[in-house]
């Protein structure tokens, strides 16, 4: 029947949409290919987050005794490698360095990263870690692909080495071509991926620090619905046996 | 079940104490266990009573979000993350309201659409389609000045876009935008009161209009798939011979499609949130920025096919008010749909090609509408949205025509219905 | 056309289709409820407080607040604790059976060290703050006073470790809360322990 043929139709699309959408969103980028449920990645990535961005970076929603809980780092440990930027358990991760202070130094007041993973998403944040190149025409002689003019600094210079980036000339118009590591970190590149990786992933985590426990719960609430959804049916199709 | 009528009379007790003082008893006979609906409808006519589900979701989930959340420009962000992380469950009661707010449009859509296909905006059922649009367009506004609340910079800057529009009318426009907002910008002022107009003003309407919606629908009867009136054909008892008892053949269906309505409803919460940014978008995680406009602004997904329409129409003698105006002529056409019909018939098994081939090019319109709304401007696009634009309209504008003079089959004179 | 509706099987199906829901609406209803615990931040907000004592000169008191109540500590002198015994026979519950306090303060005292007295500065009658009166025989309570704390709405009285004294509205010794010394001069409050939640 047409209606029948076309309520399929219409299914089938609306079912597609969002995948389109999706799909031609950041289409061009490499998935920062991390994993949430990773715990050992996650403790490595919280250490890579105090120790290189916390300095200047809050991630002012989300308490250090949550992440201590969340990824089961215990408190001695919590407060000695972790906690540089505040005193008790209990606090949001503020940033070290007061905003007036930022602002005088760069400008600009840097984001607090609580949500970046959110709003960015991972693909993005894995290549703008890696995005950073030589630019000697840049106050912190350094640009990024990902945001041109960006005034962070190679926060991670000492690890990754230094990149130059390569060019080429199209149609006229200048397009990024690929990196060239021109000085050596004290990672090797296949280091230096981990380690964004980790990165990335504790971020994705603070984005949404329930997720993993959501997917978990996710199920059992399906598997009930479907207990409930089999009885329903089955009465379904008794009462209805009355109508003729 | 209490199916012995006998008992209810005369009986004592509580039941009979309220009885004699509520008409308690013969308000459930007459809305539940003695209205009689159709027993040919199929699965289009369980979006009714998903629409009232989601309606309850939206209620409950909502009076909850307002225990933690603070109207200010200052803090409303920050609450709505306070609700995510701090606060036990805050995350999952959030989702269902957002989550919840999709799956409004999405079951109202479908809703609409079977009214559609079945004719059930003819007569007499002109007053339940009116009562039914009053709704969309609370619907609309309440998703609105919902979406601002969260303070993202989306909503932000969707705010701005929508109360823009209204600047572009001739002459009262400037002063109509800023009577809005209370402001010169969208500020602290017009969250609060957007939030005042969210959870209390537009859900008292709507709470009205929903009870007027199914007064009117159990006055008239429900329509059906063949679209032919069951009240004709009654037993000797006065019950149409094809009607079932609301409760409990229709409840006990409708209760099962809620629990796969439940199961795709809670795979989103629990599994896509975010919906791929369709229902929560990436930009409105970073808080409203009063100097930076998101890379792309569109609307969230159900208000698209409107904002495709108020793209797709260039500005002309020097204002831009003519794509508002196409805009909301295309949903003030859907009020007129009960006198632009003028087929004998109201189903469409029984309608001719033409109809058929019009509702389908119509749904297509709409899809295609939705889907240029919500990307970046190009002229293929441009292009896209124009010609769909024109199908959109002409569906209405031409149906007093092609619905007169489209071929129509014989109506049975009792419903199609296979017993299972 | 008629078969028969078998009636059991309707019933069960009946049955386990109600009783499922039932149970689902407790799943449902369970976040919302929960939701009304306190939450993260009104925990990091009533976490444990540290109070420095090296100031609190003997025989006065020191008020600070917390989780919305006031916390008082009081360094008595060897007269004040003297003045304990002399109310003992007037007291409703000299041997706080009845009262709230950790283990470490059900004693005459009603602390860990007899010197520095912590206490909830709450009127278990109604809840208001009661004053210290700490001299014996002050003439705004009564000739015969030993000493303590006077609750200037409904006229309870309290001696000098929070007791309550007989014939009046409060039914309670005041309550103690957990409470720590993190060194000697220091104390946090809300914890048993010196280790933090």
């Amino acid at each position: 029947m047409l209606t029948k043929t076309f309520a399929r139709a219409l299914a089938a699309l609306a079912i597609a949409l969002p995948l389109l959408a999706q799909a031609n969103e950041g289409a061009s980028l490499p998935p920062a290919g991390n994993d949430i449920r990773n715990e050992a990645s996650l403790q490595r990535g919280a250490r890579n987050f105090m120790n290189y961005c916390s300095g200047c970076h809050s991630a002012k929603y989300i308490r250090y005794n949550r992440v201590a809980a969340d990824l089961h780092i215990g408190e001695s440990e919590l407060k000695q490698n972790l906690m540089f930027t505040s005193e008790k358990p209990a606090d949001t991760i503020a940033s070290a360095m007061p905003a007036a202070d930022a602002k005088k130094w760069f400008g600009v007041v840097p984001p607090d990263l609580s949500l970046i993973a959110r709003s960015r998403g991972t693909a993005y944040l894995s290549a703008f870690l890696h995005g950073f190149y030589r630019d000697p025409s840049r106050p912190t002689g350094v640009n990024n692909t990902m945001l041109p003019g960006t005034a962070m600094p190679h926060v991670l210079n000492a690890l990754q080495g230094v990149q130059t980036a390569v060019f080429k000339t199209e149609n006229g118009k200048s397009e990024f071509e690929k990196f060239e590591l021109t000085d050596k970190g004290s990672l090797t590149p296949a280091q230096y991926d981990d380690f964004v990786r980790d990165t990335v992933n504790f971020l994705d985590y603070v984005g949404e620090p329930v997720q993993a426990k959501r997917q978990d719960l996710g199920i059992w609430v399906t598997l009930f619905l479907m207990l409930f959804g089999a009885f329903s049916y089955l009465l379904y199709k008794d009462y209805w046996r009355d109508v003729h | 079940m209490g199916n012995d009528s006998q008992t209810t009379s005369q009986a004592g007790g509580l039941w009979g104490w309220i009885n004699a003082r509520f008409p308690l008893d013969s308000m459930l006979k007459e809305h539940v266990t003695e209205y009689y609906a159709p027993k040919n409808f199929n699965y289009w006519y369980v979006f009714g009573v998903l629409s009232l589900v989601v309606l309850v979701i939206q209620l409950v989930s909502g009076i909850f979000l307002t225990m933690n959340y603070k109207p200010a420009a200052a803090d409303a962000f920050a609450s709505v993350e306070y609700i995510m992380r701090d606060v036990e469950w805050g995350w999952l009661i959030r989702y269902m309201h957002s989550t919840g707010a999709s799956a409004f449009f999405i079951v109202v859509y479908l809703h609409m659409f079977r009214a559609l296909m079945y004719g059930s905006y003819r007569a007499p059922r002109e007053l339940l389609w009116i009562f039914g649009m009053l709704i969309y367009l609370c619907l609309m506004a309440e998703a609105f000045m919902g979406y601002l609340l969260p303070w993202g910079n989306m909503s932000y800057w969707g705010a701005q876009v929508i109360v823009s529009l209204f600047g572009t009318i001739p002459v009262i426009g400037d002063s109509l935008s800023e009577w809005i907002k209370g402001d010169y910008f969208i500020s602290d002022i017009t969250l609060n009161r957007f939030f005042a107009l969210h959870v209390i003003a537009i859900p008292l309407i709507l709470v009205f209009l929903v009870v007027a919606h199914i007064l009117a629908l159990h006055e008239v009867g429900s329509n059906n798939p063949d679209g032919v009136e069951i009240k004709k054909h009654k037993d000797a008892n006065g019950r149409p011979l094809d009607g079932v008892a609301f409760h409990p053949y229709m409840t006990i269906k409708d209760l099962w499609g809620i629990s796969v309505f439940l199961m795709i409803y809670c795979g989103i919460i629990f599994f896509a949130p975010t919906f791929g940014g369709l229902f929560l978008e990436a930009p409105n995680f970073d808080p409203a920025n009063p100097m930076q406009t998101p890379p792309h602004i569109a609307p969230v997904w159900y208000f698209t096919p409107f904002y495709a329409m108020l793209r797709a129409v260039p500005s002309f003698a020097g204002t831009q008010v003519w794509g508002v105006l196409v805009m909301f002529g295309a949903i003030a056409l859907l009020f007129f749909l009960p006198w632009l019909d003028k087929s004998p018939v109201k189903s469409i098994r029984y309608k001719g090609p033409i109809t058929k081939f019009a509702l389908a090019l119509f749904a297509v319109s709409f899809v295609v509408l939705a889907y240029c709304g919500m990307k970046p401007p190009s002229t293929t696009l441009l292009l896209t949205s124009r010609i769909f634009t024109v199908v959109y309209f002409a569906f209405f504008l031409l149906m007093p025509w092609y619905s007169r003079i489209d071929a129509v089959k014989a109506v049975p004179e009792r419903v199609t219905y296979n017993a299972h | 056309m008629s078969e028969e509706v078998d009636l059991g099987r309707r019933r069960l199906l009946t049955t386990a289709t109600a009783l499922t829901g039932a149970v689902g609406a407790v799943f449902t209803a369970t976040p919302f409820l929960a939701s009304w615990k306190p939450s993260a931040r009104a925990k990091a907000m009533g976490a444990p407080i540290e109070i420095d004592l090296s100031k609190l000169e003997p025989g006065s008191m020191l008020k600070v607040e917390w989780r919305g109540k006031p916390v008082w500590v009081v360094r008595r002198t060897p007269e004040m604790l003297k003045q304990l015994d002399q109310a003992t026979p007037f007291l409703l519950d000299p041997k706080s059976d009845g009262s709230v306090q950790p283990e470490y303060a059900k004693n005459e005292a009603r602390a860990r060290n007899p010197e520095y007295f912590v206490v909830l500065g709450v009127c278990t009658h109604l809840g208001c703050s009661p004053l210290p009166k700490f001299e014996a025989a002050d003439v705004t309570v009564s000739a015969d006073w030993p000493g303590g704390f006077y609750c200037p709405c409904h006229g309870s009285k309290f001696d000098l470790s929070g007791r309550v004294f007989k014939g009046v509205p409060a039914p309670a010794n005041l309550t103690v809360p957990p409470y720590t010394f993190v060194t000697d001069t220091r104390v946090m409050v809300g914890s048993d322990t010196s280790q933090t939640a």
